[in-house]
């Protein structure tokens, strides 16, 4: 392999003509042993066992299908999981573009610390999160004991779930945020002041618009992940069928009933969704390049 | 004229910051808000554990289904790792360093793991490999066993940390251009030489940033290896299943023990991560600031 790509570089230098025929203006050799490399990896670790997931779902007819997807404990789980993933990503949302500003614009001590703190629910495994924060929340827990005598119960209850979504989902905002408002201009803004704009107006009219695709793009990496989360949830939402059931739990639940066609269907929608969900977020992305990338 | 002048900057100045007393209540809003959501978690963790003792925080470390939990983490991260390593490498030096037609779709299908379930991840091999899946028959009749057994666990582990590495390596090899390598393969340096001499110093730590995240999620994976691992006390339970098993059991100490370890992975992962993070900047500031070799031509 060395000798073929080194005389693939040489014909570069030497004699384009016989560079190869693929890429005759390409200098840099292992252009075909790298994208041959990566499309093979990503066929059999990816792409050939996600079809795997769709020729199982033909084996059901079109009616088994649908009765499948659409049990009411399974749509009771969609609302559960899309309405629990939306408000946590909501909340990830303010408080995900205040912590950026807040790392961004301001100096305090320990800052440092407070910035690498922030990707800790990349690093820390769900399920001790799982256990971590059902351990606070429960009755006997530091913060269940303090809101039990309000009437508020947390832990095992769809609550519960939406905290759980939010520790999980807090990084995807902050860190698409804070690069962005780190490049913003401060001259926009001294020109807005110098306008005359106070500055609640320069930052709704200004700094807002301009952070808009970035604070989009981590609202729906959030929203992305919070909705496939498995692990730090089922230990916090106490798994009752209709009430506190999250959808990748029906999965698991149809595969313990070895109904493996029943599973299918229900993996092929959140499948479908994570699709979708990736396209937006490839679009927002494009949006954001394209907003960086205009002139001021 | 210049005392007008003076006070129009001082005013713009202002105008790009907010009266202190709004800046401290943002500054300890968003730290109560970490405070709550992230710093009590991860303390917990370790106040659970040490509940009764550092004696029964051992004790539960102790136990011989803790060992092997452990010694299958490590197995599958040794695996995992360095298989999506070199994915990262081979798809970041063909994504970064061409242009080729259906590269953005290429750059998506890489993204792809990261947005699917965990749970349907798993879920996919077990209709490869499962008894009633694609070449379940085929595997049984050869006694070779997949799912339920350390290989499905590898397997499912891969794919959730499929796109780390490559992902790390994609922008920061994007950033850094074909210059150098150019200048290398003009200067008569083979392709494998390029790569060791001139680009892996560039995109070191970046790529030990992939490989770390790489390595916390692969250590850490809960749902997908959930799927295919069959809980098999003492020889399929990886760290994560382990805490599930105890937790509940209501052996709460000895769940929070084996959580602690993998608590302590992700700080340490943190620190990894935060030096790594800082080394690639300051490369990446240091290769801004080189003068150009050639000067642009007028009017670019």
């Amino acid at each position: 392999m060395t000798a073929a790509t080194s005389v693939a570089a040489r014909g570069a230098v030497s004699a384009p003509a016989q560079a190869g025929r693929r890429a005759p203006k390409r200098v840099l050799p292992g252009f075909g042993l790298t994208l041959g490399y990566t499309l093979f990896y990503l066929s059999i670790i990816v792409l050939i066992p996600l079809s795997a997931l769709i020729f199982k779902t033909f084996t059901l007819t079109w009616e088994q299908f649908w009765a499948a997807i659409s049990a009411p404990r399974v749509m009771a789980s969609y609302r559960l999981t899309f309405g629990a993933s939306f408000l946590a990503a909501l909340v990830n949302l303010v408080f995900g573009l205040l912590i950026a500003w807040v790392l961004v614009r301001y100096k305090f001590p320990g800052k440092k610390l407070v910035d690498a703190l922030v990707d800790l629910p990349f690093a820390l495994p769900t399920a001790v999160a799982g256990i971590s924060l059902t351990a606070l929340l429960a009755s006997n827990g530091w913060i269940g004991q303090i809101l039990e005598p309000l009437g508020i119960q947390l832990a095992f209850k769809p609550a519960g779930i939406v905290i759980a979504l939010i520790f999980i989902g807090l990084p995807f905002v902050v860190r698409t945020v804070q690069p962005v408002l780190e490049d913003a201009e401060k001259e926009l803004e001294e020109a807005a002041t110098c306008l005359g704009a106070t500055r609640l107006q320069t930052f709704t009219k200004v700094i807002l618009p301009s952070i808009t695709p970035a604070l989009l793009t981590g609202f729906a990496m959030a929203f992305a992940r919070a909705v496939g989360e498995y692990g730090s949830v089922i230990f916090i939402a106490g798994n009752m069928p209709m009430v506190s059931e999250i959808t990748p739990l029906i999965i698991i639940g149809k595969l313990e009933q070895y109904d493996y066609a029943g599973a299918t269907a229900v993996a092929v929608v959140m499948l479908v969704i994570s699709f979708i969900l990736l396209l937006v977020i490839n679009a927002l992305q494009a949006w954001q390049r394209r907003h960086a990338g205009a002139p001021a | 004229m210049s005392g007008n002048n003076s006070r129009t900057i001082r005013r713009a100045r202002a105008g790009t910051t907010e009266a202190p007393w709004v800046r401290y209540t943002l500054i300890a809003i968003a730290l109560a808000f970490m405070l709550l959501f992230l710093v009590l978690p991860l303390a917990a963790v370790f106040a659970e554990a040490l509940r009764k003792g550092f004696g029964a925080y051992l004790e539960g470390l102790r136990e011989p289904d803790a060992w092997s939990a452990i010694k299958l983490t490590l197995i599958t991260a040794l695996i995992a790792v360095p298989l999506n390593l070199v994915f990262g490498v081979a798809a970041a030096w063909c994504i970064a360093k061409y242009e080729f037609k259906g590269k953005a779709f290429l750059t998506t299908l890489v993204d792809l793991p990261f947005s699917v379930s965990p749970v349907v991840a798993g879920l996919i091999y077990v209709l490869m490999f499962g008894a009633q899946g694609w070449f379940g028959p085929w595997l049984q009749a050869h006694d070779i066993k997949i799912i339920f057994a350390v290989p499905g666990i590898v397997l499912a582990t891969v794919f959730v940390t499929f796109p780390f590495i490559a992902r790390e390596l994609i922008p920061l090899m994007q950033a850094q251009g074909n210059d150098e390598e150019q200048a290398a393969i003009v200067l008569g340096a083979t392709g494998w030489q390029t790569f060791w001499y001139v680009t892996l110093p560039n995109i070191k730590w970046g790529l030990l940033y992939g490989v770390i995240l790489c390595n916390a999620r692969a250590m850490g994976e809960f749902g997908a290896v959930s799927v295919v691992s069959g809980h098999i006390r003492g020889q399929t339970n990886t760290i994560p299943l382990h805490v599930e098993i105890l937790y509940n059991e209501y052996q709460s100490v000895a769940a929070f023990a084996a959580a602690s370890l993998l608590a302590l992975l992700a700080l340490v992962t943190l620190v990894i991560k935060t030096i790594a993070e800082h080394r690639n900047e300051q490369a990446l500031k240091a290769a801004a600031e080189l003068p150009p070799e050639r000067p642009a031509p007028a009017g670019v």
